[in-house]
């Protein structure tokens, strides 16, 4: 009696765990719009939440929207097919790998009406760089590397590269804590191209680094934001999206696009091969280029915006003409973007900022 | 003096403890966005963290991740416990053995072989492939504190209880399991702060347009992390601090009588 009782309990706890599994299995699916739905892997905190909601209300379809914190932590994600994306939004130099790899869908601009009408030409001018047909990206946000510096504390307006070697400021400095960030300051320095793979070249920049660490205060990501706003350092390297910020913090700031030339970044959004809803996927890229939408998203992300119709609708007069935020990008002919350099060129750079690190 | 020199020991651990929590409270009162300004006290990031809504919607898969998987895994681990009391010594080793090893093993190595899994298994992946493979980390940590109450256990106690009339069942939950409460107790608890603050593996495992609250954090590295994440965090210590104190005040303490 007492053993077939045991023999039901195991049936009864075998039935038991094979349903939970199987409801477990089944709440992964998602419902979905009247007309579908659309994967988007952007940012965090790289749109404003009220779009989404706007486009699911006029398009009928469902966003399904994910974030990822950098271009190297989206990449595997999308290359596993863990879950097949539509559409994801990765910096200049990730793109021009994701190209190489044959993860990406061509655009179709005639389904997108407001890429062409909004973007400005110089954005996919400068696009080439990583995307040479203009395939594959539609810019999205965009912004220059730069110095930061506080005017209450050096002697004279930085405007080159060439004053974080400037003794004076010796353990005032912030260099970025990356090595793409960090070799393009030298290498532009040196009068080179900031996607270098001549080891002469290399070598010299490395040796400036070298050179210049003993006045740096510290290697710093987004660290350099507070430590400016609280005036813990006089001069530091900074991306100019956050340059608008940290003024209204500080007014003591000032951000300067240095002479001897830097690196332009975009973020575009691409169409992922495969994407399963790629019409939803056009459509919202689409709706994203509208002005009133990129105007929306400009107010939340405050990074540059390439769409020059939302830009005439920015109400501040000092931000729509602000130098910081939209460089006239034809007035620079050093103003470079980071392509991918191939695994090799990646282990070289590492290898030479480890050696940078390490002295 | 030498209990001074223990008093400034003790007073540095529990700086060094609680200075970052302690900055964080401070923090999430200040307007100022930045950390490097004190733009003046205000309740602003506490009322806005209600209403944001998908901090919100974090902070509740967060918690319901953390409470079904432990106590799935109390379940299960605690089933595998009395199981395993009934085998033989090799076999209970052996078993010990492989049910550590995951508690060992780097978790982003258990994040992404649970990953290929759930791809080569084709199964979808979203809130449930969260909760199944939190299940799967948190059963060794219930199995390491149910084991040894189960050792303690005297099986005469259950074979009286039979004896006496009582079924497996009613034998069960009236000998054993009150012998072997703390043990699931703990194990809950222990399961339940793993899931709670577990960021790899839910990172490699999580589906689209899912965030518990670590994920999320996360990914707001780009653009600087919101103070409202401070207010919740803040929230969240002051809560499990009330908890512990509550907890430890409370006069019946029914472990302990039962001991005696």
């Amino acid at each position: 009696m007492g053993n077939k009782r045991i023999y039901q309990l195991k049936k009864a706890m075998c039935a038991l765990i094979l349903l939970s599994v199987s409801a477990l299995c089944g709440c992964g699916s998602t419902e979905k719009g009247v007309n579908g739905q659309v994967i988007v892997y952007n940012w965090g905190e790289y749109i404003d939440p009220e779009t989404i909601r706007m486009f699911e209300e006029e398009y009928g379809i469902k966003v399904i929207y994910d974030e990822f914190e950098t271009n190297e932590s989206m990449y595997p994600k999308v290359e596993s097919g863990a879950v097949a994306y539509d559409i994801a939004c990765p910096s200049d130099y990730m793109i021009s790998r994701m190209i190489q790899n044959g993860m990406l869908s061509e655009l179709d601009y005639s389904k997108m009406p407001n890429v062409k009408k909004n973007i400005g030409a110089q954005y996919f001018e400068q696009s080439k760089g990583f995307d040479p047909d203009n395939k594959y990206a539609v810019p999205y946000c965009w912004g220059t590397v730069g110095i930061l510096y506080n005017k209450t504390m050096v002697e004279e307006p930085i405007t080159r590269w060439e004053q974080l070697w400037d003794e004076t400021y010796a353990d005032n400095i912030l260099m970025q804590d990356s090595v793409r960030d960090a070799f393009m300051v030298a290498e532009k320095l040196n009068g080179n191209s900031m996607n270098t793979l001549d080891p002469e070249e290399l070598e010299a920049a490395k040796d400036l680094l070298i050179e210049q660490k003993p006045l740096i205060q510290a290697y710093v990501v987004d660290q350099v934001r507070d430590k400016m706003i609280g005036g813990e350092a006089a001069i530091g390297v900074i991306y100019s999206g956050e340059a608008i910020y940290t003024q209204r913090e500080n007014p003591d700031l000032v951000y300067v696009i240095p002479e001897e030339g830097t690196n332009v970044w975009i973020d575009s959004w691409v169409i992922l091969k495969n994407a399963p809803n790629k019409e939803n996927a056009e459509k919202f890229i689409d709706f994203m280029c509208r002005e009133d939408i990129a105007l929306m998203n400009f107010d939340y992300i405050t990074y540059s915006t390439p769409n020059e119709a939302a830009r005439e609708l920015i109400e501040d007069e000092a931000i729509r003409n602000s130098e910081i935020a939209f460089p006239d990008l034809s007035q620079y002919d050093n103003m470079e973007t980071y392509i991918y350099l191939g695994e090799e060129g990646d282990s070289l750079y590492n290898e030479l900022w480890k050696e940078v690190k390490a002295y | 003096m030498k209990s001074v020199l223990k008093k400034i020991y003790i007073a540095l651990i529990i700086l060094f403890l609680y200075a970052p929590i302690g900055t964080l409270i401070v923090l999430s009162f200040n307007a100022s966005k930045t950390r490097a300004k004190w733009g003046g006290f205000t309740f602003r990031w506490y009322i806005s963290l209600f209403q944001n809504e998908e901090i919100l919607r974090a902070l509740f898969n967060t918690l319901a991740i953390a409470f079904l998987s432990s106590f799935a895994a109390t379940v299960i681990g605690t089933v595998a416990c009395i199981a395993m009391m009934a085998m033989k010594r090799r076999t209970k080793s052996i078993l010990m053995g492989i049910t550590n090893i995951p508690m060992l093993n780097a978790d982003i190595v258990t994040g992404i072989s649970l990953m290929l899994l759930y791809i080569s298994l084709g199964i979808r992946f979203g809130i449930g492939t969260i909760l199944l493979s939190h299940i799967t980390f948190n059963i060794p940590y219930v199995i390491l504190s149910v084991m040894p109450r189960v050792r303690q256990l005297n099986v005469s106690t259950y074979e009286a209880a039979l004896d006496l009339g009582a079924s497996h069942i009613n034998a069960f939950f009236k000998v054993m399991f009150p012998d072997l409460l703390p043990g699931i107790l703990s194990g809950f608890l222990m399961a339940f702060t793993m899931s709670l603050d577990d960021f790899i593996i839910t990172h490699f495992t999580k589906g689209v347009g899912v965030d518990t609250l670590s994920t999320k954090i996360y990914t707001e590295i780009k653009k600087g992390i919101k103070p409202e994440m401070y207010a919740l965090s803040a929230l969240i210590f002051i809560t499990v601090l009330t908890l512990l104190v509550l907890i430890n005040l409370s006069p019946t303490d029914k472990n302990k009588r039962r001991s005696e």
